[in-house]
């Protein structure tokens, strides 16, 4: 008997790793900034670039940072999602145009709507180097004391707007 | 060899294209430095790849990045450190040893120590379960017939 059942529960052992595997991605690198104070930043806004944005100027409230640019394919899958969100007045969503051109950066937001209570000019990526950016685009979920909460690596979807983003906007504002 | 080539293949690309790199970049032995760190770093946008050798956006930065760190004075581990505070322990090749990662670094010998352990037990049981076996006189006798047999006949 014992010669049938271990192998069986190797197998099943071994079964239930390489699944779990599958729906792992090991481009989404967990984001050791969660948790940890969201780095300070001031940046020209992307409209008016001789007035600045600080991000210090954003205690005491929830809000989201989108980094986003004219160059990014999946940020244009995301932008009819925030243009959603945006509407709906839940949560101040501020653009982090990375790595960008002013004048593509404004065109995009011209031509296909502009989500953003305030979008803001990161043109060498510094900003974006410190908030640990390496795909775009990346979203930021930051809470009143200035703490990062949590980190979407790739696109904004119904789905994980839906289950991950909006449950956890509700929870940060009840704080 | 292969860093000294690098470097210089970097070198080249850099005076070509002659981006804002350019001045930093200028500097050989810094330059080798860098490429020498840059081969430790993993390349989160194409993740086999090291710093050094990929050619992604995001390696270039961060090639920039290390350069511009190294001419304000920071050493090779400030830069890791750096780097790890943003991107995680996994943007080294070779992550450091410690509470987290240590599972990584003892699983393959705690799978090579339970292996050898069902090995060393598996044969021992086998060992019992071949009982010895008892030949008769005559049975004996017929054996050493037959073996000095084959003897005789080489």
């Amino acid at each position: 008997m014992m010669r049938f059942i271990l192998p069986l529960v190797v197998f099943l052992v071994l079964a239930a790793f390489l699944f779990k595997g599958l729906s792992l991605d090991p481009r989404e690198v967990p984001s050791p900034l969660i948790g940890k104070p969201a780095p300070a930043f001031t940046l020209p806004q992307l409209h008016a670039p001789e007035k600045t944005f600080s991000s210090q100027d954003m205690k005491g409230q929830v809000w989201m940072l989108n980094v986003w640019a004219s160059w990014c394919g999946s940020c244009k899958d995301e932008h009819p999602i925030l243009m959603d969100l945006a509407q709906q007045n839940i949560v101040p969503i501020y653009g982090l145009d990375y790595k960008d051109k002013r004048e593509d950066g404004r065109a995009t937001l011209r031509n296909s709507g502009d989500p953003y209570t305030l979008a803001i000019s990161d043109a060498d990526g510094k900003v974006g180097f410190d908030y640990g950016v390496y795909g775009v685009p990346e979203t930021y979920i930051i809470d009143k004391q200035g703490v990062i909460r949590d980190k979407l690596i790739g696109a904004v979807t119904p789905q994980n707007l839906r289950e991950r983003i909006l449950p956890l906007i509700a929870e940060l504002k009840k704080q | 060899m292969r860093h000294l080539l690098l470097a210089l293949m970097l070198l080249l690309s850099s005076s070509v294209y002659a981006g804002e790199a350019k001045d930093l970049a200028d500097d050989p032995v810094m330059e080798r430095r860098m490429i020498n760190l840059a081969e430790q770093v993993r390349c989160l946008v194409c993740q086999s790849e090291t710093v050094a050798s990929s050619r992604s956006d995001w390696s270039n930065d961060v090639r920039q990045i290390m350069r511009e760190k190294m001419q304000a004075g920071a050493t090779d581990q400030e830069i890791k450190d750096i780097l790890v505070e943003r991107f995680g322990k996994s943007v080294l090749f070779d992550p450091p040893v410690d509470r987290e990662t240590i599972p990584l670094w003892i699983a393959p010998f705690v799978m090579l120590l339970v292996g050898v352990a069902v090995l060393f037990f598996q044969l021992r049981k086998r060992r019992q379960t071949v009982p010895e076996t008892q030949l008769s006189d005559e049975a004996q006798k017929r054996a050493a017939a037959l073996l000095n047999d084959e003897e005789e006949k080489q």
